[in-house]
């Protein structure tokens, strides 16, 4: 029973710190590749490479003065990047990794996800209320609306996985896109994997979709009144999310941890290669995707980001449900 | 003590202490923040019960809708909370033995209403098929009219919130 | 193991205080939390008896009243919408004259 808890909680603790270094290094990722698209270096100059630069960052952020603003909501102002980042990191738990490799193998794993970026909205919310701030809170009412919206499209496309699967464990969808012979879902249900995609853009308030913290309007949107450490968690809480979507894309779209099988079939050796490697390559194909999608394309004004939502996205996912139901009904009974 | 009873006891107490919180908070957006965590102290409690569906269902659509929405139409409005008329001064003691007399009638009714008749999804169903699998069985073939039901239920609301809501103010 | 009773009486504890707070309290968006809180009651009861007399049908009743839960918020929001245009007062005591 002890033992049981402690190897637990060492679990959790690596699982932890192998993600918060690979929050940090995409960090370093963005900032490198964004300097490449605009033709300059990035970071370049604190170790070889640039290559300490987060740890630089990170040193920065405690070292700075922590700010509350005069007549804010002092315990919910200080409760909201708590929140934000409780609600992405427990998402962590139920992700697997590679076969077996999963903290907390539960039945419902997915609604789990979906429940937690739904809480996450509430860190927004609340931070941006308690600031006691003009732009804060035109930042949180748009966030609050974005989630709200963007999340009904993204279930819809969760939905026509589940009807492939069957089932609402993660590990299980990952298996029964094995079973086909092209090992992905990606290949019925383009137009679901389209729109997680962008619903994914949406839901971590990434460039596109960034309304909530628009520079140019609303200074930093919800984020306005933070400084220093707090700021650092929201920072911390937006990248792990992309990881989470990420990965969330990889097991219900692409396969998961493992290789289509004619692949495997036409050069055997790669089954030599442990299934977290092909993970992770393809988690970070995506968030290359994601930070490709922030150097090139201009943020879009609030009622068009609605208007993609409700008229677009929605009417999308619908009929790649009916698609599914479709190919399900007719070819696999 | 056992583990199963000290987890429920903590539940049940959290649950009856954040409830009465909610019912006397003055700041709008602190009511609604408790219940957000009362909600989801409830959906541990459904937990215990097997219903591991219902427990995400409740954090989605409770915590993650329907408190949104209220949030959002609190802060659209900017409803401060108002102290003239003060709150819960209408408290009198016929609406107390009122209440006392609901819950008695609640407490032993319900008692009675446990018919000692065991049905066909005993816990070793529900966990060699999951609780969502077994869920979405029974409301596909017994239950598919309160589904047709839910789905009325549903779209209507829908209709009228949008002919509500979105009337414009002309003058 | 949880005796059933224990559940109940923690249902009609909720209930009893959602019920006091939506007689005592005078705003419209603290009735509604009320409103809310009853119904959770109410779902709890049904999961506990569903769980012990190993029957689905409870899950379902109480996934419908969730359905009903969503359905009635969004409706009440809307009249509230409307009734703050009107009155900009949230209090129920100033809507008196809709007795008519």
């Amino acid at each position: 029973m002890i033992l049981n808890i402690i190897i637990l909680i060492i679990e959790v603790a690596v699982v932890l710190g192998v993600l918060l270094l690979h929050v940090a290094y995409a960090v370093y990722f963005e900032r490198k590749i964004l300097g490449h698209i605009q033709a300059r270096l990035g970071p370049t100059e604190v170790g070889p490479l640039g290559l300490f630069q987060p740890f630089a960052d990170l040193v920065k952020l405690f070292f700075k003065e922590d700010n509350i603003p005069f007549g804010a909501d002092k315990f919910l102002f200080t409760a909201a990047p708590v929140i934000v980042v409780t609600c992405v990191m427990t998402s962590f738990s139920v992700l697997p990794f590679a076969a077996g490799w999963v903290l907390a193998n539960i039945n419902v794993g997915l609604l789990f996800i979906l429940a937690m970026s739904s809480l996450g909205v509430y860190g927004i919310i609340i931070a941006g209320w308690s600031s006691n701030s003009k732009y804060a809170f035109l930042g949180a009412l748009r966030s609050s609306a974005q989630i709200i919206s963007y999340e009904i499209p993204m279930g819809i496309a969760l939905l026509a996985v589940l009807i492939m699967t069957g089932s609402l464990n993660l590990s299980d969808i990952v298996y029964a896109q094995d079973k086909l012979p092209w090992g992905m879902f990606i290949f019925p249900q383009i137009i679901g994997f389209f729109v997680f995609l962008v619903c994914a853009l949406a839901e971590t308030n990434r460039t596109p979709f960034d309304l909530p913290e628009a520079e140019t309007e609303l200074v930093a949107g919800y984020l306005t009144e933070y400084s220093g450490f707090r700021w650092g968690l929201f920072f911390l809480a937006e990248y792990s999310a992309m990881y989470v979507m990420s990965s969330m894309l990889t097991i219900c779209f692409l396969g998961g941890w493992t290789l289509p099988p004619f692949l495997t079939n036409l050069l055997p050796i790669l089954n030599l290669v442990p299934g977290i490697i092909w993970f992770l390559l393809k988690v970070y194909a995506i968030m290359f995707f994601y930070i490709w999608v922030r150097g090139t394309v201009p943020r879009y004004r609030f009622d068009q980001l609605l208007k993609i939502g409700w008229k677009l996205l929605l009417p999308l996912s619908l009929t790649n449900l009916f698609i599914i139901m479709i190919i399900k009904k007719v070819f696999m009974p | 003590m056992s583990i199963p009873i000290l987890f429920f006891s903590y539940f049940a107490l959290a649950s009856i202490v954040l409830s009465l919180i909610v019912v006397t908070r003055k700041n709008y957006i602190h009511a609604v923040l408790w219940t957000l965590l009362l909600f989801i102290h409830i959906s541990g409690i459904y937990l215990f019960l097997n219903a591991e569906f219902f427990a995400m269902i409740q954090m989605i659509v409770y915590a993650g809708a329907i408190l949104v929405m209220l949030i959002f139409v609190i802060m659209l409005l900017n409803v401060r909370h108002e102290d003239h008329l003060s709150d819960l001064s209408s408290l009198s003691i016929p609406k107390v033995f009122f209440v006392f007399c609901v819950f008695g009638i609640l407490a032993l009714a319900l008692q009675a209403s446990y018919l000692n008749t065991i049905g066909k999804f005993s816990i070793d169903v529900v966990n060699t098929f999951s609780d969502a699998k077994l869920l979405g069985q029974v409301f596909y073939s017994e239950a598919n009219l309160p589904l047709i039901i839910m789905g009325v239920v549903l779209f209507v609301p829908m209709i009228a919130a949008i002919v509500l809501a979105g009337k414009r103010s002309d003058e | 193991m949880v005796p059933l009773n224990a559940y109940l009486i923690l249902a009609a504890i909720i209930f009893a205080i959602g019920l006091i707070g939506f007689m005592t309290r005078r705003s419209i968006i603290m009735m509604l939390l009320c409103i809310e809180l009853m119904l959770n009651a109410v779902n709890i009861t049904l999961i506990s008896l569903s769980h012990y007399m190993q029957d689905f049908m409870g899950q379902v009743i109480a996934l419908l009243i969730i359905a009903n839960a969503g359905a009635g918020m969004a409706t009440g929001l809307a009249l509230l919408i409307n009734a703050y245009r009107l009155k900009k007062t949230v209090k129920i005591d100033l809507f008196r004259n809709l007795r008519g």
